[in-house]
């Protein structure tokens, strides 16, 4: 591994000092975001110090249950942000959120740690157990958010054509499927796009750091093809999971379509 | 005509309010026997229409049973039973596409699979509407609303129910098409040959009186059997 440039705290000062950019452009303009500039540079900072302290500690302890729990709280933060953000809402949704978040990405961890890494001290090494869930969750909340938003509003929209295949005789999934289908199409796309355009149009920020970081660029590469192969398939499960556990919310074992279940968040 | 044992039957349903706190239709009993032509009455908001999805099992009851012929069902065959007891909304609701393709759609469909869809069936339907097989090529979003209730009453009848239960199917139509729909009906009927069956929700006493040979009105969430006219 090649050098790299250890940074003082001068030196991120010096870079800090670049918010004066965005502070002169925000009064220069009178675009008012000066206080909110100054809340957002102070909670980088101290987010980013607070999480730094924390790996710090992880990475030194090397402890199962220390891991294992950051672990379940990055993935319970993850399952939890994946359920807010759609506009509507069933019961039990929290529930198959974090179903779906933890079932996808634990899975998917433990094959990377297990069947791809075979080099690692162990297979809860947080020096690859935790950046590498922490890119799982950050793409499969997309993909579970993009399949729930895409299958409420599926259902809600296509209320009386499933319900008029209903009264024709279709079974629930025969209802549902047209839904489902379009909802796990949608969820799966940007990761595919993704995929599509990697290296080309992005440097994807893993390989980036690995490559300030002094590795070789082959590693980077062969380590970014990895983790887009771990994230793909964490959300392919995320989002069929999640969408499935709705359907079976939504759709009684009567065949019959819960459209009420559905509400509105305020 | 009902004979001893209905095909269809309703003990004492109810069905709540989502929040569970009023009933919407409750303690309501409806039986349906073969060549049965029951004409349902009431004001807006008695419960028809829950009644009517009640007994399709579209919605879950919460109280009573639904049973048909003499049973009731298992999950399972609740498919099956929806492709015997066909709901029809007042307002009618069709798939994207041609009329042709809305006619096929129901036979991509597991419970009719084994029957196949028939031009020549639906062409005779519409002869006797005085239309051409050219109908079939139009546009479903092009339809008014007469139309896509036709359409709507082909694509169930050509399945061979055996009841039909018809939320005010020309509630909001002219009356030449209401004659087309009741005569659609009454076609249906005849072919039945006395094993099919009907309920349908009007609030036309005329309409009532020239369709049914059985009355109910439905106040207040209970449903009651009107004065017979059979």
């Amino acid at each position: 591994m090649k050098e790299y440039v250890e940074l003082s705290t001068l030196q991120v000062s010096t870079a800090a000092s670049l918010i004066l950019v965005n502070a002169v452009i925000s009064l220069a303009l009178r675009l008012r975001l000066e206080r909110s500039l100054l809340i957002a540079s102070v909670r980088t900072i101290l987010q980013l110090l607070l999480i730094g302290l924390v790996l710090h500690w992880v990475f030194q302890v090397e402890e199962i249950v220390v891991v294992i729990s950051l672990l379940a709280i990055m993935t319970g933060i993850a399952g939890y942000t994946a359920f807010t953000r759609t506009s509507h809402a069933y019961a039990g949704m929290l529930l198959d959120s974090m179903v779906a978040v933890w079932a996808s990405s634990w899975f998917v961890l433990a094959f990377a740690m297990v069947a791809v890494l075979q080099g690692a001290r162990s297979w809860h090494d947080p020096q690859y157990a935790i950046p590498l869930l922490g890119m799982i969750l950050g793409n499969t909340l997309n993909g579970i958010t993009l399949g729930l938003a895409g299958v409420l509003e599926g259902f809600r929209s296509g209320r009386d054509q499933v319900e008029t295949l209903l009264t024709l005789g279709a079974t629930r999934w025969e209802a549902a499927r047209e839904v489902i289908q379009k909802a796990l199409t949608t969820a799966m796309t940007p990761i595919i796009n993704s995929m599509m355009v990697v290296g080309i149009v992005s440097l994807p920020g893993m390989m980036t750091g690995q490559l300030l970081s002094g590795v070789e660029p082959i590693q980077a590469v062969k380590y970014q093809i990895v983790i887009m192969f771990l994230i793909a398939s964490a959300t392919a499960l995320g989002s069929v999971g999640v969408v499935l556990l709705a359907y079976r919310r939504l759709f009684s074992r009567q065949h019959q379509f819960r459209y009420d279940a559905i509400q509105s968040r305020k | 005509m009902s004979s001893d044992s209905p095909l269809l039957e309703a003990r004492g349903i109810g069905r709540r309010q989502r929040d569970g706190s009023s009933w919407l239709i409750h303690d309501v009993s409806i039986m349906v026997g073969e060549g049965d032509q029951i004409a349902v009455r009431g004001p807006t908001g008695s419960g028809k229409t829950v009644a009517l999805r009640s007994l399709a099992m579209l919605d879950a009851i919460d109280a009573g049973e639904i049973r048909w012929r003499d049973r009731t069902l298992t999950a399972d065959e609740i498919p099956t039973y929806r492709s015997q007891v066909i709901y029809l909304t007042q307002r009618a609701r069709l798939f994207g596409g041609t009329v042709e393709e809305n006619l096929q759609r129901p036979f991509s469909l597991a419970v009719h699979r084994h029957q196949g869809f028939s031009r020549e069936r639906i062409a005779s339907f519409l002869e006797r509407l005085d239309r051409d097989e050219r109908f079939l090529t139009l546009d479903s979003e092009h339809l008014s609303g007469g139309e896509m209730q036709i359409v709507a009453l082909l694509r169930a009848i050509q399945l061979d129910p055996t009841i039909l239960l018809l939320d005010e199917p020309t509630a909001s139509l002219d009356a030449e098409t209401t004659q087309q729909i009741e005569r659609l009906v009454m076609g249906w009927m005849s072919e039945g040959q006395g094993r099919h069956a009907f309920v349908w929700v009007t609030h036309d006493v005329l309409q009532a009186n020239r369709i049914a040979n059985r009355q109910l009105e439905c106040r207040g969430g209970r449903v009651l059997e009107a004065e017979s006219i059979r």
